[in-house]
């Protein structure tokens, strides 16, 4: 596929925002059984913001990509049926969750709900169907690209397992830069999740280039235009100055291109993160923290592409040779 | 219910492509209009067609078939493109099973074309919605047309009447006849979108000659060798009695 | 309002629809024209015309971006003082200027010596006007594009069997069980020829193509018969061998309808050598064969007048007149003759299998043989013999340009009329059929004048600009032989040149040879690319000077209706109209739109008013005739005799009261009558009232056999179709030929060829086809150049015209060189790379495609599709100049020189059909520091006043501007 840089920065950008979210809520979950240091509720506001914000630039991103965002409003109408159409529910969904859930916590606004005799019960509840909702984006999104069976390069669920843990990785690696000025204390706590999460994720994607690398294509000329002969080549496409068929469903650049692409983001997002987390937590370096992060979203920029450019569209078939 | 629909004689598509020049001439002023083109007189022209015509070929030389393969929107039965689309802008007819975009919902997102396998969908780069072939929807109910012409626009062109059109649905019209009798099939099944458009596949006439054929009484060379000289020599003839 | 498509009961826009005829081929379609607010909104095929019954092309299709294009010219032009031609500056001028400029100029060479005009037309549908308006002003110099485009098909078979492909006939594929396609990829009659096709196929008829490229209609193919180009002649010579070694042939149509049981005269010393024995000779012959011949009895083994009832001669043998004189049968040395094609040998030569060649000799002629179709139609022969049915062999072919486009075309295309013929399929169901006013006589009778004297000052041409010779005294030269015409032909060096030599014009006129020109008219050729061969001399020869500064060819004039390569180079440029702003007639005195069951024509009737200052070229003929007072074109005072074009071709008969003129339908003063009859006033309305064409159905009996149909013939000569009433018998042996060989013998009296051509002539002109290597092979170190290089037609454009077409360049934005995967490999070429084609002439960079549907021996590529940058008003970067390539570079429009330093064209050296397909190739990879565009490349054309800006984009919607 093409990769389209309005979708590139819109999963992007929303896989931090999530990821920041779901970092700032465990955080404070933990903080309300006492397993971690508390924080103000400014703290959990600010972050709660600025995730708010991930999500926002996302969204802005994906206007982008549409033919007409004036109509954007519409695509809300099939989610029985389309994850698109889910996803575009989910998102502003979680956004309003973020939203209050930065409220909430501005506010300081507690109640004994539930009569544990806690702090934190409103921000816990907000918080929680935030991350549910936050989860259920992940899904959304993940489900965009896992649900399309003929391209079988995304049609696994290790699809979305991996927008998740990508997603939450870059979140924990931002809320490890953010509390590194905001919350020190709780640093390690961030630093070492999202060190799990990079490892994890890792794992996920490792998996998913295993698994693509060996992928047997069902679809090939020979069922595409329905000839059983061993020896079909195309000689003609029908149009010699490109189309949306051509434009469209390629990355248009060489092997070698995309093969340095997979190593940079590989290096990028993965082990030069994890180091810089390992540098921080051992020289206590905010500078290292907001490198890791820096350093992470670059190389996510980059799996996102590659991820676009190495689902082969099984129309291509059709459209290989100008002739 | 009724499936409308196209089956594309591959035995007599000689590939002349007017199935896609009357497509995009009918199509660019009608409903589905207009019709982009980018760059028409300068470098790598482009536009946006419903309907193209490749060139294969099958097999090595000497052994070799050139193939030309029509290819536009197949009407799938289970079509992969409308259930993703999140504005409902795509949708299938139910009352012939046409599947359409309602260019007013699209919103561009190209969801759709990504969800079908075939690349049957050409985004329109100067309306910025998904286009696609309507069977010329605004065509084959249209009462101002003769009856026998209200048939879609590569229909009529066709000079090789490659395209037949009809219910895929009425096992008594003429494409399900076509597509039973002439060993019909569709295009990458595997994904169980279920196209309707069917295409039938080239058929061999061959001839058998038998040795006996080629020794004949009747052969008229036997009408020139009779005129020989008569012989003087004696022969058995002039001794038995 | 939704602009959703599903919208079904909304009323379709088309509030007009019109009828007229397609012009974006030849072919000639029948078309609706739907218009919306005056803008075109939607062409179909129209289901009540006879050709296309409905359907309609990617071209035709394609028609609004033709009528809407940049590169249409809207203005007269003339060229910048100063301006270099081919440089494309030009100013507007008004057309008062343009006809004052004209007539001056034309009324002073007429008045002088008319020969020094010289107009030459393109794919011109009009030729019943420009041969009329060539004759009056009393130019010799006036042909249309056949000579360049397939003469050799129309000579090959008109000398054979009365009548050819394409326009003349066709092969009865309604009827036919197995049909065999030579050398075509896609041609003028293609549409008809589609559906025909298509139909054929799908009633179980067996389709062979036999072509060294496997596009179009081949594709379709039980079977592809892959041939190495130019060879077609030994196919056919082979196939005739087996046919006539296993006795597969039609005895009794050879004998009865051929000249194959004629006994021919064998006495070597005699200036009768090879000609017909006759018993009386009549006192004046017309151009017929008269009945007059002798066969060899083979009851009473005597000879006997031919046709003489119940007599059964023999068809082979060697036999000796009372007199003497030894004579054998024309079959008897046609046997001979072929003795040697064995499959065997032919396979060396095609590159086709020897089991393959006579397997194809076998399926004709056991199907011809057993699976006769007869139907219960009765008729008369011109022998007044009754039969009770027609009877046909169901073996048809097809053959165009990949046959006649070689300097051995006339033979090959000899040897398949006799193929033909030997598998008795002319006329008869299930083989070839005529289309009016084929069949005609062998050869037909229009002539030219004999020499000089026919040209004269201030007079028409004292015969036509072109004919048909008969012998030796029918050609147009002078007392030493010399051609009279600027192209040579009628000429001994091609004197069988039916078509004229459009190829050699602006060679022959820039070097003088055989004399200079004033002024040359061109319309709608593009003889400055893809129309001529050799096109970077040919264009600097438009540009030369003399010592004096003066142009070696004085004044150019081109008439067409888009900016085409040519149009740079004229001094003077005439705005055409498009098709859809014209009057037109395919009229019964050019090539009409004919079926096998009877006479059509058809018009153009306009759609739309013309854009800008454009004026059809008929109304400039007549309008020129008129100031130059041509006696057609004004009344005996010297008046103004036609209002325009329309009124022309109401009003104009071909003689006085004549009752014939450019249209058959509707004549008479109510429109009574058909084919004969007085002026009719309404006669356009009547075309338009039905669909534009007129159609004559043949009463049954009349459709087939018409060489020798007394009803058909009889009717033919009532209607003003044919002279005589007399029988077309097929020339399995060629009399006409053997005349000029006798000529060239100098055994016969009359005209003889200058001594350095007699050899050529002897050579060439043999009764017998035969089989030689097409001329420039035998000059060609085949080891240095050893491939053919071939071009194809694009079904989706036609030559130059359609790059302009912003829907079909889509489709052909430029071309690959397509060559075998195994001849690539040898060259270590991939897919993609840029290579050089390069011949003894030339050379040409391009881009290869590889490919498994081309024989090895060839390289071939779209014909056309590359254009000189700048013109048809693209950007100069545009693919087609850029990546698109132009084979023409490495085409020679002459054979090298001989040594007394004569130069011949590179062409047939019977019918001077330009041998296109001949050149001999080599190709090796570019150096990788070359750029990747095509060479030559030429300095860009910019766009000429009045013409439409290039859009950078279309977003077409007839009626309304979105």
């Amino acid at each position: 596929m093409h990769p389209a840089f309005s979708v590139i920065f819109l999963t992007t950008l929303i896989g931090v925002g999530q990821g920041l979210f779901l970092a700032l809520f465990s955080s404070q979950t933990y903080s309300i059984v006492n397993v971690l240091p508390a924080q103000p509720g400014g703290y959990y506001a600010l972050g709660g913001l600025i995730a708010l914000g991930f999500l926002a630039a996302g969204l802005v991103a994906s206007f982008f990509h549409l033919g007409h965002p004036e109509r954007a409003w519409r695509s809300a109408s099939q989610w029985r049926t389309s994850w698109l159409s889910r996803e575009v529910i989910a998102l502003p969904l979680v956004m309003g969750l973020l939203f209050l859930y930065a409220v909430v916590n501005w506010l300081e606004l507690d109640a004994d709900l539930f009569g544990w005799r806690l702090h934190g019960q409103v921000p816990l509840i907000v918080g929680a169907l935030g991350a549910a909702a936050t989860l259920g984006l992940f899904l959304c999104t993940g489900m965009i690209y896992g649900a399309v069976k003929f391209l079988q390069t995304w049609a696994t669920p290790l699809t979305v397992l991996n927008y998740f843990l990508l997603g939450s990785a870059s979140g924990f690696v931002f809320a490890a830069a953010y509390a590194a000025f905001k919350a020190p204390n709780v640093v390690e706590f961030y630093a070492a999740w999202a060190m799990v999460l990079i490892v994890a994720a890792f794992a996920g994607r490792a998996a998913a280039l295993l698994r693509n690398a060996r992928i047997k294509q069902v679809a090939n000329l020979q069922t595409a235009i329905g000839i059983r002969h061993s020896k079909v080549q195309q000689r003609a496409m029908g149009f010699m100055g490109g189309s949306y068929n051509t434009r469209e469903y390629r990355h248009g650049k060489g092997l070698a291109f995309l093969k340095s692409v997979k190593w940079i983001f590989l290096a990028l997002v993965f082990p030069i993160p994890f180091l810089l987390l390992w540098l921080g937590l051992a020289l206590g370096s905010s500078t290292a923290y907001v490198a890791a992060f820096a350093v992470q979203y670059v190389g996510l920029l980059f799996e996102r592409w590659f991820f676009f450019a190495q689902a082969d569209h099984p129309q291509n078939l059709y459209y290989q040779v100008v002739g | 219910m009724t499936q409308l629909a196209l089956v594309i004689d591959l035995n007599v598509c000689v590939g002349c492509h007017a199935c896609v020049t009357s497509c995009k001439q009918w199509n660019t002023s009608g409903q589905a209009g207009p019709l982009f083109d980018d760059h028409p007189y300068d470098k790598d022209p482009t536009g946006t067609f419903f309907n193209r015509v490749q060139t294969y070929e099958i097999g090595e030389f000497p052994n070799t078939e050139t193939l030309h393969f029509p290819k536009s929107c197949l009407h799938c039965e289970e079509p992969p493109c409308v259930p993703v689309c999140p504005t409902g802008a795509s949708y299938k007819r139910k009352e012939d099973g046409i599947v359409l975009v309602d260019y007013d919902k699209c919103i561009g997102c190209k969801y759709c074309s990504w969800a079908c396998p075939y690349g049957a969908r050409e985004f329109d780069e100067k309306q910025k919605v998904m286009k696609k072939c309507t069977l010329c929807v605004d065509r084959i109910y249209d009462q101002s047309i003769p009856e026998d012409r209200r048939k879609p626009a590569c229909v009529i062109s066709c000079p090789t009447s490659a395209r037949l059109f009809g219910d895929v649905h009425d096992p008594e019209s003429e494409v399900s006849i076509a597509i039973r009798e002439g060993g019909g099939y569709q295009l990458m099944p595997e994904w169980g979108s279920k196209p309707a458009n069917h295409y039938l596949p080239r058929r061999k006439t061959k001839m058998r000659i038998h040795e006996d054929e080629l020794v004949r009484a009747d052969n008229p060379l036997k009408k020139e060798d009779i005129r020989k000289e008569k012989s003087t020599d004696v022969t058995l003839d002039d001794w038995l009695m | 309002m939704s602009n959703s498509p599903d919208t079904a009961d909304s009323p379709a826009p088309h509030e007009d629809v019109r009828n007229t005829t397609c012009y974006m081929c030849a072919c000639r379609c029948g078309i609706r024209v739907h218009l919306k607010n005056g803008e075109v909104r939607f062409i179909e095929g129209n289901p009540d015309h006879p050709l296309n019954q409905g359907v309609l092309c990617a071209k035709g299709s394609s028609g609004i971006m033709k009528q809407y294009s940049p590169a249409r010219l809207t203005k007269p032009l003339r060229r910048k003082q100063g301006a270099e031609r081919g440089a494309g500056e030009f100013e507007a001028i008004s057309w008062d200027e343009a006809f004052a400029i004209l007539e001056e100029r034309l009324a002073k060479i007429r008045a002088t010596d008319p020969k020094k005009f010289a107009l030459f037309t393109g794919r011109d549908q009009m030729q019943a006007l420009t041969g009329l308006f060539a004759r009056q002003y009393g130019t010799p110099n006036y042909a249309a594009h056949g000579g360049f485009c397939s003469v050799n098909l129309a000579a090959g078979l008109i000398y054979t069997i009365g009548g050819s492909y394409w326009e003349f006939g066709g092969p009865d594929l309604d009827r036919a069980k197995l049909f065999v396609m030579l050398g075509t990829a896609e041609d003028h009659h293609s549409n008809p020829m589609k559906i025909a096709l298509a139909k054929f196929k799908r009633n179980g008829g067996r389709f062979i193509s036999v072509n060294p490229v496997r596009t179009g209609y081949s594709a379709i193919a039980d079977e592809w018969i892959p041939i190495k180009p130019g060879t077609d002649g030994a196919l056919l010579l082979a196939l005739i061998h087996e046919i006539i070694k296993q006795g597969l042939y039609d005895r009794d149509f050879l004998v009865k309808y051929s000249n194959s049981a004629e006994l021919v005269n064998q006495d070597f010393k005699s200036p009768e050598c090879g000609m017909f024995v006759r018993f009386e000779v009549p006192p004046e012959e017309g151009c017929f064969d008269p009945q007059n011949k002798l066969w060899w009895d083979r009851e009473m083994d005597r000879p006997v007048s031919t046709m003489t009832p119940g007599v059964d001669p023999y068809l082979m043998g060697e036999f000796k007149l009372p007199d003497g004189t030894k004579v054998k049968t024309a079959f008897q040395l046609l046997k001979e003759r072929v003795a040697e094609y064995t499959p065997e040998w032919a396979a060396g030569i095609t590159g086709i299998p020897t089991e393959t060649i006579v397997r194809l000799a076998h399926e004709m002629g056991v199907t011809a043989r057993d699976q006769k179709i007869e139907l219960p139609i009765a008729w008369t022969d011109v022998w007044e013999n009754e039969h009770q049915s027609v009877t046909g062999n169901p073996v048809a072919f097809h053959a165009m340009r990949g046959l006649a486009a070689h300097s051995n075309g006339f033979h090959t295309i000899r040897a398949l009329g006799i193929l033909m013929s030997l598998l008795g399929t002319i006329d008869r169901p299930g083989g070839f059929r005529h289309k009016a006013p084929f069949p005609r006589p062998i050869p037909p009778c229009p002539k030219t004048p004999k020499g000089p004297e026919g040209v004269r000052p201030d007079m028409p041409l004292d015969g036509m600009p072109l004919g048909w010779p008969a012998d030796p005294d029918d050609l147009f030269v002078d007392d030493e032989g010399k051609p009279v015409r600027i192209d040579k032909a009628f000429s001994w060096e091609y004197p069988l040149s039916v078509h004229g030599l459009m190829h050699n014009v602006i060679t022959n006129a820039w070097r003088g040879d055989p004399y200079k020109i004033d002024t040359l008219m061109i319309f709608m050729a593009n003889m400055a690319w893809n129309s001529t061969m050799n096109a970077v001399e040919v264009r600097k020869m438009l540009n030369d000077k003399e010592e004096d500064g003066s142009y070696k060819i004085p004044f150019i004039v081109v008439a067409d209706a888009f900016q085409s390569e040519m149009t740079a180079f004229a001094d003077l440029v005439l705005p055409d109209t498009t098709y859809l702003e014209r009057h037109d007639v395919m009229s019964m005195l050019d090539r009409p739109i004919s079926e096998f069951d009877g006479p059509v024509d058809s018009v153009r009737i306009p759609v739309l008013p013309p854009t800008g200052e454009c004026k059809p070229f008929q109304e400039v003929l007549i309008e020129l005739g008129t100031r130059l007072k041509l006696p057609a074109f004004v009344d005996k005072d010297g008046k103004r005799k036609y209002r325009d074009y329309p009124d022309f071709v109401v009003n104009f008969e071909t003689a006085p009261n004549s009752g014939m003129g450019f249209l058959a339908g509707w004549r008479g003063k109510g429109g009574e009558k058909s084919m004969k009859g007085e002026p009719n006033p309404n006669q356009w309305q009547m075309y338009e009232q039905n669909n534009c064409v007129f159609q004559y159905h043949l009463p049954k009996s009349y459709q087939y056999m018409r060489n020798w149909n007394q009803g058909y013939l009889q009717w033919a000569q009532a209607h003003g179709m044919t002279r005589h009433a007399e029988p077309i018998n097929i020339h399995i042996y060629s009399e006409v030929l053997q005349k000029f060989r006798l000529a060239a013998q100098g055994k016969s009296q009359g005209r003889r060829p200058p001594e350095h051509l007699k050899k050529r002539v002897e050579t060439y002109f043999d009764p017998l086809p035969f089989y030689y290597e097409p001329l420039e092979a035998s000059l060609t170190d085949k080891h240095k150049y050893p491939l053919n290089a071939i071009t194809q037609r694009p079904m989706a454009m036609y030559h130059s015209w359609d790059s302009q077409n912003a829907w079909l360049r889509q489709i052909h934005t430029y071309n690959y060189l397509y060559l075998n995967s195994k001849t690539a490999a040898a060259q270590g070429i991939a897919d993609d790379d840029w290579l050089w084609v390069e011949s003894q002439w030339g050379k040409v960079r391009c881009m290869a495609r590889l490919s498994e549907a081309v024989e090895p021996g060839t390289v071939w590529t779209w014909n056309a599709i590359g254009k000189a940058s700048g013109a048809w008003n693209l950007a100069p970067e545009a693919n087609e100049s850029r990546q698109g390539f132009l084979l023409n570079h490495v085409i020679s429009e002459e054979l090298p020189p001989n040594p007394a330093g004569e130069h011949v064209s590179n062409s047939d050296p019977v019918t001077g059909q330009a041998a296109w397909y001949d050149v001999r190739v080599r190709i090796y990879k570019a150096g990788a520091d070359e750029p990747h565009e095509t060479s030559p490349q030429f300095a860009a054309l910019k766009p000429y006043p009045g013409q439409g800006k290039r859009k950078s984009f279309w977003n077409f919607f007839a009626g309304r501007r979105p």
